[in-house]
């Protein structure tokens, strides 16, 4: 018997999906922790004593912290804090994409409304405002014109804590009718999407509708160098196709997938499962 | 499957789940569309859930 533990918060389809997945793998113990139940405490016992954690959590920041004191322990954690701590962040990601010349959408990262002015002029308009850390497409402003930044930026400056004194601002790619997410698990794409909508913003989380996407060599091929930029070991790309190519829009540790497992018709939770447990055992996942 | 219900903190209205419920589960209450927390399965006791805070997210 091996036992694998789950780090988690809220349970969502998705980590009930994953539950159910490896329930169905022979020998195996599947340990819940709940991170709002934590006490940690480097100079007490190793508290999960399991052989390998999934992390699910929700909360980017508080679970970053858990898994640095998973490895602190010496439990190999999916993902990683290294990989988790460069997805948390749109920066910290394009970077490691820029390193390995991944093509992504040209991006500029600034501190003040002055710079903030000169790198939209360089991209040219219009832009989009992102902040650094977040998710489902939240806080995203696509700015027309310098009036826009000046405004988007005193509202930030004003209103916002001190994540949002820093200004990722990117080229805005025009998608065409949508764009792709792509699932990687271990080094293979697994599958992916198209996501669809009439907002210039396409995530799941906002209605954007999900049909499912063939993967070419392409897609697999720029795919897995993402997820091997940030060393991802499960982990969801999101692509922009441009006549030139694909661009990679965003890396993502802690993955969503309930809404792709029907139209790919690939049991995601099932390879997320058998890859972790194969991690546990030592054994190689094909 | 056998099912269990609890009632919605705020609406009061029976929420009916399967038996497989586990602490920390999300649950709509079909009658007011509330998010709801499991937070005990035994007894089965329901809170309404945290809200979406800004580092939430994949």
């Amino acid at each position: 018997m091996i036992k694998i533990g789950f780090l988690h918060t809220l349970i969502r389809k998705e980590e009930k999906l994953l539950m159910e997945a490896f329930a169905a793998i022979a020998d195996v113990e599947l340990m819940l922790f709940d991170i709002r139940q934590l006490l940690i405490n480097p100079v007490k016992p190793d508290p999960f004593n399991v052989g390998v954690i999934l992390e699910r959590s929700i909360p980017f920041y508080s679970s970053l912290q858990t898994i640095r004191y998973i490895e602190h322990l010496g439990i190999p954690c999916i993902n990683s804090f290294h990989t988790s701590h460069i997805c948390g962040s749109k920066y910290l990601t394009s970077l490691e994409l820029a390193a390995r010349h991944i093509p992504q959408p040209e991006f500029r990262l600034v501190f003040s409304l002055e710079t903030a002015l000169k790198a939209a002029e360089e991209l040219g308009y219009p832009v989009v405002l992102k902040p650094v850390i977040g998710s489902w497409g939240r806080l995203l402003a696509k700015i027309n014109d310098p009036e826009g930044i000046e405004s988007i930026i005193e509202h930030k400056t004003t209103l916002g804590g001190f994540f949002h004194q820093v200004f990722y601002i990117q080229k805005y790619i025009a998608k065409k009718g949508g764009d792709i997410r792509s699932f990687v698990v271990g080094n293979q794409c697994i599958a992916a999407i198209t996501r669809k909508s009439d907002h210039w913003i396409t995530n799941t989380a906002r209605g954007g509708r999900v049909d499912n996407c063939p993967v070419d060599p392409e897609i697999n091929k720029i795919s897995c160098a993402a997820a091997k930029a940030v060393k991802g070991e499960v982990a969801a790309i999101d692509l922009f196709e441009t006549d030139d190519g694909y661009l990679v829009n965003e890396v993502n540790h802690t993955m969503e997938f309930r809404n792709s497992i029907n139209p790919t018709g690939v049991d995601i939770p099932g390879m997320i499962a058998d890859y972790t447990v194969k991690k546990a055992r030592g054994e190689h996942y094909v | 499957m056998n099912q269990k219900n609890a009632g919605c903190p705020v609406c009061g209205a029976d929420v009916i789940f399967d038996e497989d419920i586990v602490n920390g589960e999300l649950v709509v209450c079909s009658e007011c569309g509330l998010e709801l927390e499991v937070t005990s399965t035994s007894p089965l006791i329901l809170k309404e859930a945290p809200q979406e805070a800004e580092d939430w997210g994949e």
